[in-house]
């Protein structure tokens, strides 16, 4: 089998032959990913696959195409590229390739991780649900390999591998769940009698809930539910598209965010396995987007870059037309633990987890959402009774605002976010007041 | 070698790994689609995908595999073999498969005219021209798209299933975004992300995109000095594209059977449909009558065929206001102690068959929207979605609308933005007191689920409806 490499210089080879004057750029990417899913406490769906594909993006005469394929005859799909490339429509903002770069660095790649077998996540699994002592258990376990190579007819060459593995499972009892996750860059970093004990935990302690009535109140957010925050942030704030268009709340330079608030994107932090460059040949480094509460940056690819007079920050986003969106983001801890947060709290929540949260106005980011997977009232500093769900409609960044935060946890945790999008490193969140507007019965 | 010899070594493999049963879907897919943002082309995409997936029981799971290289069916057989095998360490009770007749076919969707052998160029100037006029009617942001999928796939099973489709999926859509001093306001035609069918190119062009362009960019702009959409209860009247998401979050994800068993509880969530009460639980009222059914000629959801092999049927999930069916495939009607499956899909080779909506939907009412509008002294209507969220269980759930209008002493008064309602699902259902006859099949191409996620198209026959009693206007 040839290498992601050789399959890049091979088919832009062809390219350069086939297409001669275009720019043109190749992306091969080989990506072998087991994923072990387990639900009423044993393991019911077991998958792999091991998937090459190759990308193709040809700019000429004006005209830009992109193509990608799974199948091996890379002739044939460099014959069809040279067929649409004078349908293609007139692309009257093509940013140019990316120059010849190198890698800001290596990234890890744990081979252990690489080459884990469907036997290696079910012992995870196991450990999983042996701990939640009885409790019903479900969630995966998943390794991911990938191996990538870029390559541009302006010189640019940059190869790479990694690995990642992590495990999301819940424990739940007479319809009460609760959850924990986590993510790393080696299998072995993994516990998954730990994690199984952590979910187990909000199970215990969430016997019985009562329904509170909605309205404004103070709440604590584990690391599960700010992953929610950020990544709504990410994708609907800190996104060249959605901010060239005015279409994001954020404003460059101002103080938007509390002061105990900053927010990074590094695909170098917490050994995640991150990959080291974009979809366009970039590389990408550590950026900064929340600076002490002062929005600080936006996440460009080349495009959005070229439209708002910025470089790109190596954000390509391959999915969907969303635009450029942070990859592998972390709200810098604090100093405060769970237990100081618990006990400064005079009346409010405590919420593991969020769920299904849609914006409803992209401009002010209010989110509908609901909470899940564990909530607790919390009364005079001690944890005092489970609560039901509640919905909640929210401004994620007025909730954010100076003088709204009223402290960030010191131990973070990375996770991947649901959308499969990104990772997410975060700490707890204590907040002044949160907007609940439904009860779990409407 | 055809497609059935490489599935058949892919098939014989895993049996001989020590399946007691196995599959194997060898499939290609084509897509393409192309985005235009204020009068100029955004992008133009063509993707190919092609591969083997091969599905293994062992015990009491599933080992799946893929490639894409057929060369490696054997292998991939006996891959996802030993990996049903490896879930022996966190083993459950057996599975067993429903029956299912053997069926050797052959199947191709309707399509009067191939969506990919249109001109590049006529595609283009549609969108580019559809984006001018929003534009030139004072948009701040002009989109449009089109999607095509051009799916053939081989399916052979150790039960001797031998079946080929050939499905063609395609569709489009504009919108209009308004920029104001706080917010923005978006409308879209004909629905949120357009509108898709298992259907051709006429499909595109029946939806006559640039008529329209001008009607939504108007009322984007009005929109951000609408007031806002009172806050409190009242009758609400949905125009069919909202019911189409009403009907696919709070009805069809709740009757996915493998969500009902528990098998989506960590991700997707369960139900809060309880299986003892199949036949008996009251899901709304005697208007509401939902039916599963994939042969609906050009409906998003349609297929000869499902990916067990199992062919297309019609039945009620909802009858006159009981639920009486769900969505189930092979195993996971075994469980329950179900006769029937049809409803499982993969959205690629390289994903495992799992249960999906096919096309669920409502089946006419008596009323027109017209009449509904008339016999209404004071209510909201809204159309078109803009968010929608509700809870793991499908129960508790908020939706947002690109638009709304007063209703009063029975015609459509003062335009309102931001309108939203939020409800409880049998409650809300049961309110229905009027329901139209103009049903259109929606279809709907990007229903996430599943772990590693998959995308579905489903679709949803739906019409505008009247609710009793509903909390609209909540705001953050």
């Amino acid at each position: 089998m040839r290498t992601v490499n050789e399959i890049a210089e091979r088919v832009l080879d062809a390219a350069r032959k086939a297409l001669p004057g275009a720019e043109i750029e190749v992306k091969a990417d080989r990506s072998s990913v087991g994923l072990t899913r387990f639900a009423n406490s044993y393991i019911h769906q077991n998958v792999a696959e091991d998937t090459t594909s190759v990308s193709l993006r040809v700019h000429r005469d004006g005209r830009t195409i992109a193509l990608s394929t799974t199948t091996g005859d890379h002739a044939a799909f460099v014959q069809r590229a040279a067929a649409l490339a004078e349908l293609g429509p007139v692309d009257a903002t093509w940013p140019g390739l990316s120059r010849a770069q190198p890698l800001e660095r290596e990234v890890s790649h744990d081979e252990a991780t690489a080459a884990a077998t469907a036997q290696d996540r079910a012992s995870l699994v196991r450990d999983f649900v042996e701990a939640a002592g009885g409790l019903e258990a479900a969630g995966y376990c998943r390794t991911v390999a990938w191996a990538g190579a870029y390559r541009n007819s302006a010189g640019q060459a940059l190869d790479a591998a990694t690995a990642s593995a992590d495990m999301d499972g819940i424990a739940r009892s007479d319809g009460v769940d609760s959850v924990a996750r986590r993510l790393s860059a080696r299998l072995s970093d993994l516990d998954g009698a730990a994690l199984g004990v952590r979910a187990a935990s909000g199970v215990h302690s969430s016997a019985s809930p009562e329904e509170l009535p909605p309205g404004r109140y103070e709440v604590i957010f584990e690391p599960e539910a700010v992953s929610d925050l950020l990544n709504i942030l990410i994708m609907y704030g800190f996104n060249g598209k959605v901010f060239n268009e005015g279409r994001s709340f954020a404003a460059l330079g101002a103080p938007q965010f509390d002061p105990s608030i900053s927010i990074n994107d590094d695909p170098f932090a917490d050994d995640i396995g991150a990959k080291p460059f974009d979809n366009e040949g970039t590389s990408r480094t550590r950026l900064t987007l929340v600076d002490s509460g002062i929005t600080a940056a936006i996440a460009h690819d080349r495009r959005t870059a070229r439209e708002a007079g910025a470089r790109s920050t190596g954000h390509s986003n391959p999915g969907e037309n969303w635009g450029p969106m942070a990859a592998n983001v972390g709200l810098t801890p604090g100093t405060a633990t769970l237990e100081s947060m618990i006990a400064s709290m005079e009346r409010g929540i405590l919420v593991r987890d969020l769920w299904y949260t849609r914006v409803l106005d992209p401009r002010s980011l209010v989110v509908t959402g609901l909470t899940r997977n564990g909530a607790w009232l919390v009364e005079n500093g001690e944890i005092v009774k489970p609560v039901r769900n509640f919905r909640f409609t929210q401004s994620y960044p007025n909730a954010l605002t100076p003088g709204a935060v009223l402290g960030v946890g010191s131990v973070p945790i990375p996770q991947a976010s649901r959308r499969e999008l990104n990772t997410l490193s975060c700490p707890a969140l204590h907040l002044a007041s949160w907007n609940f507007t439904g009860g779990a019965s409407g | 070698m055809t497609y059935f010899d490489v599935a058949e070594a892919a098939v014989s493999a895993a049996l001989a790994a020590g399946a007691r049963y196995a599959d194997a879907r060898v499939m290609h897919k084509r897509y393409e689609t192309m985005t235009a943002r204020n009068g100029d082309i955004d992008e133009l995409t063509s993707d190919e995908s092609a591969g083997i997936g091969v599905r293994a029981l062992v015990g009491s799971s599933w080992g799946f595999f893929a490639v894409p290289d057929a060369e490696k069916a054997k292998q991939a057989g006996a891959r996802a073999a030993e990996i049903a095998k490896a879930s022996a360490r966190v083993p459950g009770k057996a599975i067993d498969l429903i029956a299912a007749e053997v069926n050797t076919a052959s199947w191709a969707s309707e399509c009067a005219i191939d969506p990919i052998g249109v001109a590049l160029s006529d595609k283009g100037d549609l969108l580019v021209h559809a984006t001018k006029a929003m534009g030139e009617h004072g948009a701040d942001l002009s989109e449009a798209l089109y999607q095509i999928w051009d799916t053939n796939k081989w399916f052979l099973s150790s039960e001797g299933h031998r079946i080929d489709q050939h499905i063609r999926e395609c569709g489009g859509g504009i919108s209009a975004t308004s920029l104001g001093e706080s917010e923005s306001q978006r409308r879209s035609y004909p629905s949120y992300r357009g509108q898709y069918g298992t259907r051709g190119w006429e499909l595109v062009n029946e939806l006559d995109l640039l008529a329209h362009a001008p009607r939504i960019a108007e009322e984007s702009r009005a929109l951000l000095d609408a007031p806002l959409c009172q806050s409190g209860e009242t009758t609400l009247i949905l125009g069919g594209e909202q019911m189409c998401l009403q009907i696919h979050e709070s009805v069809g994800h709740a009757i996915e059977l493998d969500r009902i068993l528990g098998w989506e509880a960590a991700f997707a969530g369960t139900s809060w449909l309880d299986l003892s009460r199949l036949g008996s639980l009251t899901y709304g009222s005697e208007f509401m009558n939902i039916i599963i059914d994939a042969s609906i000629p050009g409906a998003l959801g349609s297929f000869g065929f499902d990916d067990e092999g199992v062919p297309a049927t019609r039945r009620h999930a909802v009858k006159n206001g009981t639920w009486v069916g769900v969505l189930a495939g092979r195993d996971s009607a075994s469980v329950a102690g179900l006769d029937y499956a049809g409803s499982v899909r993969s959205d690629g080779w390289a994903r495992l068959p799992m249960v999906r909506m096919t096309n669920v939907g409502l089946e006419p009412g008596p009323h027109t929207l017209e009449e509904i509008i008339a016999s209404t002294e004071d209510g909201i209507y809204m159309e078109n979605n803009r968010s929608w969220s509700i809870d793991d269980k499908r129960l508790n759930f908020q939706f947002g609308c690109e638009i709304g209008y007063e209703v009063k002493g029975g015609k459509l008064g003062r335009l309102v933005r931001n309108p939203t309602y939020t409800g409880i699902g049998p409650k809300f259902w049961s309110s229905m007191d009027m329901l139209s006859s103009e049903i259109v099949n929606w279809g709907t191409p990007n229903c996430g689920k599943g772990q590693p996620a998959q995308v579905g198209h489903t679709g949803h026959p739906a019409a505008p409806a009247r609710f009793q009693g509903v909390r609209v206007g909540v705001r953050g």
